[in-house]
């Protein structure tokens, strides 16, 4: 009965164990993790909880960070790489809330980084850990829709079906069309989505220093990459994997390397592009990078001006 | 944009504030209670017990209350609720032969022991609108807008089919019925007619698939408990489906009971059975053929419903599709929908489904701008191929 304990002179709300999850439901995600840490690339099946927040909007990388969470650590949560995105708001609250969590937006300051769709542009570091929301965790879904076969495949290590789909995308469109949850191989041994990242980010994956974990809550999987794990984007060898590109550098900090978003500025189709990764451009901003759009940004309101930042 | 730049969190919380104002509708009108919910709209209560997995009158009437009446808002927030409930043990096995009935019909069978009982149902009224129900002061209307319809003379009046009647000896709903009332079934296993069922050796305890991970081929405690929780509405359509031609069975129903049966719990400091209280459940068994196989005679097979509350639509549904289910143990080609198990299970959910099908209202915009690096490249390519040579190119993939 640990769990419904009633808050000393609050007789009327039911006080949630820290971090919302209890103790046991965390041993029992501990134990998962330990199994996919080990196994690198292969879909740990968990006991994944009913949470109070939607199935689809994160739920398996809100259960992951809260079994490992604890008052030492540090808390980023970014969304489509923003840290102020509605649903990474909402999930950072949840865990202030829950867990009482220190949190921040500097990736550099975070040891653990909660994820909807990006890899943060600045380079992960030894004893930080990604935590991974995955909607579909089964790369060869698209492939076959049956679980009991797909279970196989992964077994037997028969992924021709995955090459024959790239390479008939390579007949058709001379290249490879998939731009985000681009499947790779990990270690050698499974093929693994990478959740839907834009496969711009797959190469961050590849011999990382941190500890990369994915949680599919409505799916009940787990799975994980160890530091240094190789993680190879499936290509051949007349076709080699390779990212996007744009062709002008961020409007707000003139990054050139950078995931860049398009926005929509006026009604004739005037667009900006401007980097996904705030934080990251924010940190270029404050070091003195300004890109061509900057002045007109602050002045419209879509950026804080630099004067009140800094 | 969702975020401009600094707004999300505001927003967020401003949209809390909107929610509550909606919810509350106009303040002239007299804000409705948990009570009235759980009284009134019993029915409404029911199915979010069900699909919400707990039985609780008064959380499923708040639940209602608090989501506006979105049925499947409402059994969200029962799951989340339910699920930090620690469990301290389980019931003894409920024995629905023992039920206190309040509706029981047979569409096997003109008359058995203890008598067709048609209770509270919709099924002979007269879908025409009670004007008076808007009359708020009105006293308490206790049959239909059509006396013929559910009282005892316009039950015989109605009753064309001959397959449900009001025992002439019960005088309306409040006179005392058989004691014994054998399930339908028990009285075809008697004969060695029907399926017997069995539980698997050494009788284990039922898998909970709130707790533990669902693997493939799923068990039938693992298929029943799936669709107990299931959305109505997509087992509603699966059933039909197996009626319609898209499944191989053809169903009677052998019984539909609704009423109370009490909860026992084994203290382990006590050693014997203390009576935890009355739920409301229906259960409905659905009778099939079966043509035999080399090694089993014919017989009739089973499809098995049971739902909290008066939900009898839920439990048909349930039954007919835990029927087709069983396909593969009678050894059926599992050739449509509703007698694939993975097919069933992952998408019966509403609570699971309802959250993906609506995240789709979370940003996506990195994934689309690669879409729209991709198809710009695309079409830039082939125009410059078109230049050159016509060929058409086949439509892009996804």
């Amino acid at each position: 009965m640990t769990v419904h304990q009633t808050l000393p002179g609050d007789e009327t709300s039911p006080a949630y164990n820290y971090a919302y999850l209890d103790e046991q439901t965390k041993r029992m995600i501990r134990r998962a993790l330990l199994k996919a840490v080990a196994v690198p690339g292969y879909q740990v099946p968990f006991g994944s909880r009913e949470m109070p927040l939607a199935r689809g909007w994160g739920t398996g990388g809100i259960q992951v960070t809260a079994a490992i969470i604890g008052p030492q650590d540090t808390l980023k949560v970014i969304d489509q790489g923003a840290d102020d995105t509605t649903n990474a708001v909402s999930i950072r609250r949840f865990f202030e809330k829950t867990a009482d969590a220190r949190t921040t937006e500097a990736t550099e300051q975070a040891t653990i980084i909660q994820t909807r769709h990006r890899i943060p542009e600045a380079p992960l570091q030894a004893g930080q850990i990604m935590v991974y929301q995955v909607p579909q965790p089964e790369p060869l879904r698209k492939l076959e829709p049956r679980e009991a076969e797909t279970r196989k495949m992964h077994a037997w290590a028969e992924y021709g079906l995955m090459q024959v789909k790239l390479y008939e995308n390579i007949a058709r469109f001379g290249e490879v069309t998939t731009t985000y949850d681009y499947p790779v191989m990990v270690n050698g041994r499974y093929i693994m989505a990478p959740s839907p990242i834009p496969k711009f980010d797959n190469p961050k994956m590849h011999m990382s220093p941190a500890l990369q974990l994915f949680g599919a809550g409505r799916e009940k999987r787990i799975y994980a990459l160890p530091p240094h794990t190789s993680v190879r984007s499936l290509d051949f060898e007349d076709h080699p994997f390779r990212i996007q590109s744009w062709n002008e550098p961020c409007a707000l900090c003139a990054a050139t390397d950078s995931y860049l978003d398009e926005v929509v500025i006026d009604d004739q189709g005037s667009r900006m592009f401007v980097c996904s990764d705030s934080h990251h451009c924010e940190t270029r901003r404050a070091a003195g990078h300004r890109g061509a759009m900057l002045g007109d940004a602050a002045a419209s309101g879509l950026v804080a001006s630099e004067e009140s930042t800094s | 944009m969702y975020v401009a730049v600094k707004g999300g969190e505001a927003a967020i919380l401003a949209t809390h504030e909107r929610v509550a104002e909606a919810r509350r509708g106009d303040a002239a009108v007299p804000e409705i209670s948990v009570a009235q919910i759980r009284e009134q709209q019993a029915l409404a209560c029911a199915r979010v017990m069900n699909e919400g997995s707990l039985y609780d009158a008064d959380l499923a009437a708040l639940a209602l209350k608090q989501a506006q009446g979105d049925v499947i808002e409402a059994a969200f927030l029962m799951r989340a609720y339910r699920t930090t409930l620690p469990r301290f043990g389980s019931s003894e096995p409920l024995d629905t032969a023992k039920m206190a009935i309040r509706r029981r019909v047979s569409a096997t069978y003109k008359d058995l022991p203890g008598g067709q009982v048609l209770g509270p149902t919709y099924d002979y009224t007269h879908r025409l609108f009670d004007f008076a129900l808007m009359d708020e002061g009105a006293p308490s209307v206790m049959v239909g807008p059509d006396p013929t319809t559910s009282g005892r003379e316009g039950a015989s009046g109605a009753n064309a089919s001959g397959v449900a009647r009001v025992e002439p000896e019960h005088d309306g709903l409040h006179a005392p019925l058989d004691a014994h009332m054998p399930r339908v079934p028990d009285i075809l296993g008697a004969e060695g007619l029907m399926e017997p069922e069995i539980a698997p050796e050494g009788d284990p305890r039922p898998f909970d698939l709130t707790r533990e991970p669902v693997s493939f081929p799923a068990d039938r405690d693992v298929r029943l408990q799936a669709m107990a929780r299931g959305d109505e509405g997509f087992l509603l359509g699966l059933g039909y489906s197996v009626q319609r031609g898209f499944g191989g069975n053809h169903p009677f129903v052998g019984e539909i009971r609704v009423g109370e049966v009490s909860v026992e719990f084994v203290p382990e400091e006590l050693g014997f059975a203390v009576d935890l209280g009355e739920i409301t459940l229906t259960e409905c068994q659905m009778v099939n053929q079966f043509a035999g196989s080399k090694d089993v005679p014919p017989q009739f097979t089973r499809g098995y419903g049971l739902a909290f509350g008066h939900s009898e639509r839920k439990a048909m549904s349930m039954s007919l599709v835990d029927r087709a289910l069983k396909a593969r143990e009678f050894g059926e080609a599992a050739e449509y929908p509703a007698q694939q198990d993975e097919f069933v299970l992952y998408h019966s959910d509403n609570v699971e489904a309802a959250g993906f099908v609506e995240h789709l209202k979370l940003p996506h915009y990195v994934d689309f701008q690669g879409e729209l690096e991709l198809i710009r490249r695309i079409r830039r390519e082939r125009e410059a191929r078109l230049a050159a040579e016509p060929e058409t190119l086949p439509e892009a993939a996804e």
